[in-house]
């Protein structure tokens, strides 16, 4: 016989009420279980979506251009003092402090050609970095694999009349077609790629880059410090991240997760509320059995104990089974809130521990005052009889 | 030896504006191993002179003194721990905790203290056999008489061996033969060492003790030996 069995045999006697009590802690913990692994997962998709679905950071070349008007009509902009991006520089990109981050880089080449008697946008790329960063490519064919060979855009292709295995001339030379995109819905649809440096040898820019492309690890990245990082390295180029759509998400879910919060703080203001008067009732209804401890000599201390370990176990067992629960529930709920149909759910310990603990603390603090309450009984007035 | 000293024992509650003078001045001497009861009609002040004599009742005025010690200068837990080593206590209603199996309520006064569990499981199987309820030990309360819970009680209260038991109406609750038995087996105790205080409205549990004392309006107004309680009977 020791405290502990004092409390668990309580608890065995008071089913009923001990099981309003774990319901009360376990809906609030289940909420918050709920809440805040739905908004990770969330958080997770979109991010997964970032490091799976393109650029996010777009590096172009310095130039100083004019925004020109005359009588009120707009003229465009003109361009002057325009730089350029030197291959060889790249390679610094990859000095960055949060270069473990860097999913892909892809260098383009950029220019006008005919392409079967049609102007046509070239544009060379690196075909390993591009594959890497645009995974929703479909090629019919192959993809360029020396000099000589083109990718066509599905659109190109159409207009051209051109199929995988045929030859075309581009800027005058022959070409064969390795490959024909399928359609993107984007612009990739009307250009036309090829190998880098074929590219700019046809071009006429040999070492030089038009634009390069960046595809970061974002789900966890600071995309901003990474920006002023590569713009350090590359003073003479532009750093842009390409995040407005992405950030505009990660906004909604940040309002999301404030009022997630938000009420999962009610609901746990109320499970503590439940405990609070669930605890004092028991209290009060104990009375006697109270006075009969404290007539045999425990101290207030023990009688503190038994209410306390009650209420940890109580706790405990609902921190357990609210996780459980808010996991489930998160699971359902994820199809309806996540953007893709197949957001995975994320399934962290520290979510786990956390809601334990919480359930825990909430459960031995709401029972702080009662099990104080407990072990200041006068065991007299307790007893009553004596 | 004197176990139990009170001198000038006054205890007074404030009702409202009204004063209750419960006790007003009780001088009483306890010797080791007597079996006393106090008598007194209700409101006569004995069951506020035995949570006085429990340590669970601050006096207005006067001292308790139990084995040398005075029990009302002891600061803060250490009554309650005076409490645990010195006093047994069997209640009117018996007072068993509903969820613990008879053995597991002889043994709560052990769940404080540092022991052994088998030694605590035959200190209170001891008190079982002591009792005559070795062979119920592991009934729940409401599975007993009341005999038997009574006799639960005293086997909770003298599983530590306390030097003193103090009894509260022990026998208010039960019929005449059980009361007989339940006196019967406090008076064995006594023959084995135990000092007994015991509060008592039933004349007839008188006889049992060695001593009667009788309380009216707070002070003791009489006080009879064996001899005389033994002739006050016949």
């Amino acid at each position: 016989m020791k405290l502990h069995t004092i409390s668990i045999n309580n608890l065995r006697r008071r089913k009923a009420k001990m099981a309003f009590l774990t319901i009360g802690l376990m809906v609030g913990i289940a909420t918050i279980v709920t809440l805040v692994t739905l908004t990770t997962s969330m958080s997770s998709d979109i991010g997964k979506k970032m490091d799976e679905f393109g650029a996010n950071i777009l590096i172009m070349p310095q130039s100083n251009d004019l925004s020109m008007s005359y009588g009120g009509i707009s003229l465009g902009r003109v361009t002057f003092d325009q730089r350029e991006i030197r291959q060889e520089d790249l390679v610094r990109i990859t000095t960055i402090k949060n270069s473990k981050n860097v999913l892909a880089v892809s260098p383009k080449v950029l220019g006008g050609v005919r392409l079967g008697g049609k102007d046509a946008l070239l544009v060379g790329v690196d075909f390993d970095s591009e594959l890497k960063m645009k995974q929703w490519w479909r090629v019919f064919g192959e993809v360029p694999k020396k000099e000589g060979e083109v990718l066509l855009g599905s659109t190109a292709a159409d207009s051209a009349h051109l199929t995988p295995g045929d030859t075309v001339q581009v800027a005058g030379k022959p070409f064969t077609v390795a490959g024909v995109l399928e359609q993107t819905g984007s612009q990739d649809d009307s250009l036309v790629f090829m190998p880098l440096a074929g590219a700019q040898k046809l071009l006429g820019k040999e070492g030089r880059i038009t634009l390069v492309e960046v595809a970061a690890l974002c789900s966890g990245c600071p995309i901003g410090d990474m920006v002023v990082q590569i713009a350090e390295k590359l003073p003479e180029a532009k750093v842009t991240a390409i995040q407005q759509v992405v950030e505009s998400r990660l906004k909604a879910l940040d309002h999301f997760r404030r009022f997630a919060y938000a009420v999962a703080g009610v609901v746990i203001f109320i499970g503590s509320l439940i405990v609070f008067v669930t605890m004092m009732g028991s209290v009060t209804e104990r009375t006697t059995e109270i006075g009969v401890f404290r007539a045999i000599g425990f101290r207030r201390g023990h009688i503190m104990r038994i209410i306390l370990l009650e209420a940890a176990l109580v706790s405990l067992l609902a921190g357990v089974l609210g996780y459980a629960a808010g996991m489930g529930g998160a699971k359902l709920a994820l199809p309806f809130m996540a953007e893709s149909k197949d957001a995975a759910l994320v399934w962290d310990t520290t979510v786990m521990a956390g809601s334990i603990a919480l359930s825990l603390i909430v459960g031995m603090l709401a029972s702080l005052y009662p099990a104080l309450h407990a072990s200041r009984m006068d065991p007299t007035e307790a007893l009553r009889a004596l | 030896m004197t176990l139990i000293r009170i001198e000038n024992l006054k205890k007074h509650y404030v009702s409202g504006d009204e004063t209750v003078e419960a006790l007003r001045g009780v001088d009483l001497a306890i010797e080791a191993g007597e079996f006393v009861t106090i008598m007194g009609q209700s409101g006569s002040g004995k069951s506020t002179l035995l949570s006085v004599l429990g340590g669970m009742n601050h006096p207005t005025a006067g001292t308790v003194e139990m084995a040398g010690i005075q029990l009302y200068e002891l600061p803060g837990e250490r009554l309650a721990d005076f409490r645990a080593v010195n006093l047994g206590f069997v209640f009117q209603s018996f007072h068993l905790i509903q969820y613990l199996t008879a053995l597991e309520n002889v043994m709560l006064p052990l769940a404080i203290i540092k022991m052994k569990k088998a030694e605590k499981l035959q200190a209170a199987m001891e008190a079982l056999e002591r009792v005559g309820l070795a062979g119920k030990a592991d009934r729940l309360p409401n599975q007993l008489s009341g005999g038997e819970q009574e006799r639960v009680a005293i086997a909770r209260a003298i599983v530590k061996k306390p030097p003193i038991l103090l009894a509260d109406e022990p026998t208010g609750n039960l019929d005449t033969k059980t009361s007989e038995e339940v006196m019967e087996l406090f008076r064995r105790l006594n023959d084995e060492g135990q000092t007994v205080v015991m509060v008592t409205h039933n004349p007839e549990n008188c006889a049992y003790a060695d001593r009667s004392i009788h309380l009216r309006d707070g002070v003791v107004a009489e006080e009879r030996k064996a001899a005389a309680i033994a002739r006050s009977a016949a």
